[in-house]
């Protein structure tokens, strides 16, 4: 328990422009408490994240990927999202081949005005990767 | 005085040095050319003499073979010290290659099976480990270390010039070799460090032949399951092709033999991990919107990880899987 | 052109024209019974008969279907022997039909007064069928449904429908009651009540009408359900008296492509169903209305011409407004619907004004916001409406054992005195949740907009940008946007329409520099890229056999750039250098 109060497990999320983006913006203006973990690296849509994007950030020290887009079929491009749910499909069975617990990243349909939806998977994404405890990955 | 040239191979299967030997007569320029100084896999040559070398004495040196064992750190270094111009002679130095795949396990899981539990132990040797020093008549030996990862030669040492393929193509190491030799009979400039010789900067795509489609992938295919037709693009046909993420300079010549690209010549100039990549191009043209239906897609490619990252794996951004028993500590999976 | 001599008078005509229509253009009179120009001359009354003298040779010729050819011919409508004969024909006629007051004319206008023949078959009606057979030829030759048809002969001849039962072929234009000159047939209006506003009608269903009152363009449209022209080709008689041709049968609905720059989305709204709630009896009771059939009958032009009155006919005694059906409804929509409060005032204070009826108001809570609202509700309150603060639980039909008519009973809980009471009233008016319309998601789709989670169309910030969209050149405003009054309707469509303009204005948009584009050196055509882009942005190059992106076409979503095996493409403003710093320095801490 008291290493978990000094863990503070760093989250990469990759939000697209249009709908989680604003979601979480929404989310800050509504005042609501969503994760501090949380780092943002816009994208114009989830469709943009590549998978190196994934590997790397898990690399440089995050202990989760979140990536939020629009809700399938409200792409503000059209089909964006249903490339990155295949993406992320595999992923998740890449990491898990790499020994990286799947759980690890997250893909989520957030749309512009579910400030609300944002905050609370957030945070319940935060807890889970606090409950997974820190990923240390080794290269020797 | 002849320009000095040494070749050496640490972790590999030595079929690099057969492509050496394959330039047929031009393998006669070059001992013409230059003084082999060093090259235990032809000719009887010690570490000892390498050692009484002085720095920067080696003009070339090839280094073929990954990084596996103290011995092959030890020699990289040494060679690293003794000569001008190193460079990671195929895919094993360049980017793990085969012996890389050794990244899947541990150092523990490889001696453990190798030594105990493969099934082609007989019962009397099961267990028995090699040790690291023993005592002889003529005094204690000492076997190399076995490293738990397997690394390429850059992640050891500095590397001036790359050559990748596995094995790197005949006709590529005459480019190499006449280009050298240029270099040094007409005093050109070197090209910039770091530079990938003997290879293309496109992709293999760009030297094959076939005829490629919009793609729509529906389901992958084993090589057992299809008979590919000759003339189409091998994943336009759902066959696995790491052609799109692999660097060209081979001529194409697996998919000429219709089978899929196996990656060999790594990725591409831009590409800073060919597997993530091929994830992201294969995933991005699997035709099926439901996610469920697009997890059974991707249960049809056979060892994704295996495949994408054949010859790359040591060198990708996550260079090793994490070890069976777990670095990630929640392992439940 | 021929020239004839009718009575004297030398006349041009062109060829074939029959010689009533000759007579009538030089200004004589022939009398006529079963004439129309609607339809084919039938020849059957007789009445019309003239003498026709060519040379030598005279004879006795009705008027009505007789075709005139020669030059020359000589016509008397008036001789003695067709005086005679006219005479004739009417005595035997009124002798049938003496009270038929067409019949009664032309007889006098002939000369005769009585009849010296007693008919067997006399017929006192003034409204008795005189066989002349209109109706059987409009409804043949016009309208060509082929309902009526003579039966029998001689005395028995009588008109009639086949096997004498109601036709499945009978439009009910009303062509036959139209040309019946004794008003025979009649039609009767069915299913029509005062008061019964079940169809929701907004004005006669006529073939050819203006929709409303309020129309624009005030101009009358053809119904085409109720055109015998459009519906049996028969007909067509608008356009024989349109002189200016503006009647165009074949103009149909039709898909037109306009070229535009930006579009203002105003698509509206819809009131929530109310049939959902069974408990307000909507659609099940009667005298329970919505908002808007009840502003219908409110309408001075509307079913009732404005007159409040209960289904059966007579004037309510109290009338209950209920607030919030399916507005600030959990179960339901949970916003509130911000016009209600305010109609409903408006309805009560109508609902005073034209009728005694005592108003009961069941509203949650009033909200009278703005300029003059507040002092509109304390003047209702003067007014002597009931204020009821509660939700109504359920509405049904309540009977006194007197025998009088039925009442509607609303159970509500009234939270100010914290009881639960019952109220009488004869009328209920439901306000309705005002909701986005049910395809507003196909809308949303096609301009790539967003939704809120109560589906309104979402804007692109709600205080600092509250008429544009996420998507560039579509804006927003009305209760598309969400529910709102009038005035909040306009204001905001203005600021949309300003916006517009000041685009146009400009002259030219600025374009997100954010392209993706494809390194030529690094691109092999593997055609991974190809299928990726909804804007078909990436084309194959056969030629040079790499891709290429047509950066107008092309909106910068990345998702080529990241599926790029080979990392030719590079996203412009998104490249992976600066995602991977972006990376990089966020995760540095």
């Amino acid at each position: 328990m008291e290493q978990d109060k000094e863990f503070n497990p760093k989250i990469v999320a990759f939000l697209c422009n249009w709908c989680t983006y604003t979601g979480a913006d929404l989310a800050g203006v509504s005042r609501l408490k969503s994760s501090p973990c949380v780092r943002i690296i816009r994208v114009m849509c989830s469709g943009r994240v590549d998978p190196t994007f994934i590997i790397k950030a898990f690399k440089q020290g995050a202990d989760g990927v979140f990536i939020g887009g629009c809700h399938i079929g409200d792409c503000h491009y059209s089909e964006g999202n249903y490339k990155t749910l295949r993406r992320v499909e595999f992923m998740k069975t890449f990491l898990e081949e790499f020994g990286i617990n799947p759980k690890r990243l997250r893909l989520e349909w957030i749309s512009a005005s579910e400030g609300d939806k944002y905050a609370a998977t957030t945070l319940e994404f935060e807890t889970e990767i606090r409950e997974l405890g820190p990923l240390h990955l080794v290269e020797a | 005085m002849k320009p000095k040239l040494a070749l050496y191979w640490a972790s590999s299967c030595g079929g690099c040095e057969i492509a050496v030997v394959d330039i047929e007569l031009k393998i006669l320029d070059v001992a013409g050319f230059f003084d082999i100084v060093f090259w235990p896999c032809i000719m009887d040559f010690k570490y000892k003499d390498v050692e009484a070398m002085q720095d920067g004495d080696i003009t070339l040196c090839l280094f073929n073979g990954a990084i596996r064992t103290s011995e092959n750190e030890h020699l990289a270094k040494l060679l690293r010290a003794k000569s001008k111009v190193l460079v990671a002679f195929g895919s094993c130095a360049k980017e793990g290659c085969i012996p890389g795949l050794a990244n899947f396990y541990d150092k523990k899981t490889i001696l453990d099976y190798v030594y105990n539990d493969s099934p082609s132990l007989e019962a009397e040797s099961k267990g028995v480990y090699p040790e690291m020093r023993t005592n002889m008549p003529e005094g204690e030996i000492e076997i190399p270390e076995f490293w738990n990862t397997v690394k390429t030669l850059d992640q050891v040492v500095d590397v001036d010039y790359y050559v990748p393929g596995c094995p790197p193509q005949s006709f590529q190491i005459i480019n190499v070799i006449e280009a050298v030799i240029d270099i040094l009979k007409n005093g050109k400039p070197l090209p910039p460090k770091g530079t990938i010789l003997g290879a293309g900067d496109k992709t293999c795509c760009d030297e094959c032949p076939r005829e490629r489609k919009e793609k729509k992938i529906k389901k992958f295919y084993r090589p057992q399951e299809i008979i590919p037709d000759p003339k189409e693009c091998l994943l336009d046909q759902g066959i696995m092709c790491m052609g799109p993420a692999t660097r060209s300079g081979c001529d194409a010549l697996c998919v000429k033999a219709n089978s899929g690209c196996r990656g060999c010549y790594g990725p591409p100039p831009n590409v800073m991990d060919q597997g993530t990549k091929m994830v992201s191009a294969l995933s991005s043209v699997i035709d099926s919107t439901d996610p469920n239906e697009v997890k059974e897609i991707i249960k049809t490619i056979a060892d994704p990880l295996g495949t994408f990252y054949r010859f790359s794996l040591a060198s990708s951004l996550m260079k090793r899987v994490q070890q069976k028993n777990g670095e990630d500590k929640n392992r439940k999976f | 052109m021929i020239n004839v001599n009718i009575d004297g008078k030398e006349i041009q005509i062109v060829e074939e024209t029959t010689i009533v229509r000759a007579a009538e253009s030089a200004g004589i009179w022939v009398p006529t019974l079963c004439y129309s120009e609607l339809f084919e001359p039938y020849g059957v009354c007789r009445i019309c008969s003239v003498e026709v003298i060519r040379g030598k040779r005279s004879r006795i010729v009705t008027a009505c279907n007789y075709p005139l050819r020669d030059n020359g011919t000589k016509i008397l409508t008036n001789s003695p022997r067709i005086q005679t004969i006219r005479k004739m024909i009417m005595e035997l006629l009124l002798s049938r039909w003496p009270n038929v007051q067409i019949i009664k004319d032309i007889a006098e206008a002939v000369g005769v007064k009585e009849p010296r023949i007693k008919c067997l078959e006399r017929d006192e009606d003034p409204n008795a069928c005189i066989l002349c057979g209109n109706c059987v030829n409009i409804c043949k030759d016009v309208v060509k449904a082929n309902v009526l048809s003579f039966e029998n002969r001689g005395i028995k001849r009588e008109i009639s429908l086949p096997f004498d039962e109601k036709s499945d072929e009978c439009i009910v234009c009303g062509a036959c009651a139209h040309v019946c000159p004794t008003g025979h047939i009649k039609i009767k209006t069915l299913g029509y009540e005062r008061g019964a506003l079940q169809d929701w009608y907004l004005g006669p269903k006529t073939a050819i009408n203006i929709p409303t009152l309020q129309a624009v363009p005030r101009v009358p449209i053809i119904n085409e359900e109720a055109c015998i022209k459009m519906q049996t080709g028969g007909c067509g008689i608008c356009s024989t008296y349109c002189e200016p041709e503006a009647i165009n049968y074949d103009a149909k609905d039709e898909e037109v492509e306009i070229e535009v720059g930006q579009i203002l989305l105003t698509t509206g709204y819809q009131t929530i169903d109310l049939k959902q709630m069974p408990q307000y009896g909507y659609g099940r009771l009667d005298n329970v209305y919505s908002s808007l059939e009840f502003e219908h009958m409110l309408n001075s032009t509307g079913p009732t011409g404005g007159t409040i009155l209960c289904k059966d006919g007579s004037v309510p005694r109290a009338v209950g407004i209920i607030h919030c059906i399916g507005s600030r409804d959990e179960n339901f929509h949970k916003y509130c619907s911000r016009v209600c409060c305010m109609y409903a005032l408006k309805f009560a204070h109508l609902v005073k004004d034209r009728t005694p009826a005592e108003v009961y108001q069941f509203y949650i809570d009033m909200r009278a916001f703005g300029k003059g609202y507040e002092e509109f509700y304390k003047r209702l309150l003067d007014e002597g409406v009931n204020m009821i603060r509660g939700k109504v639980a359920e509405i049904s039909e309540g009977y006194l054992t007197n025998g009088e008519k039925p009442f509607l009973m609303v159970k509500c809980e009234d939270t100010l005195i914290g009881k639960f009471r019952e109220i009488p009233v004869d009328m209920v008016i439901l306000c309705p949740a005002i909701e986005p319309q049910f395809d507003a998601s196909n809308i949303k789709k096609i301009f790539s907009i967003s939704q809120s989670p109560d589906k309104f169309f979402l804007e692109r910030h709600p205080k600092l940008d509250p008429v544009s969209t996420m998507t560039d050149g579509v804006f927003i405003a009305g209760c598309a946007q969400g529910p709102k009054d009038i005035p909040d309707s306009v204001a905001q469509a203005s600021a949309a329409a300003a916006r517009i303009l000041s685009l146009i204005s400009l002259g030219e948009v600025a374009v997100d520099p954010i392209k993706a584009e494809v390194a030529d050196e690094y691109c092999s055509g593997c055609r991974i890229c190809n299928s990726l882009c909804p804007y078909t942005a990436i084309s194959f190059e056969e030629e040079k056999k790499v891709s290429f992106i047509n950066d107008m076409l092309c909106k910068g979503c990345g998702t080529c750039v990241s599926a790029c095996p080979s990392s030719a493409i590079t996203g412009k403003g998104f490249t992976d250098k600066q995602i991977l710093a972006e990376l990089e320095g966020i995760l540095s801490v």
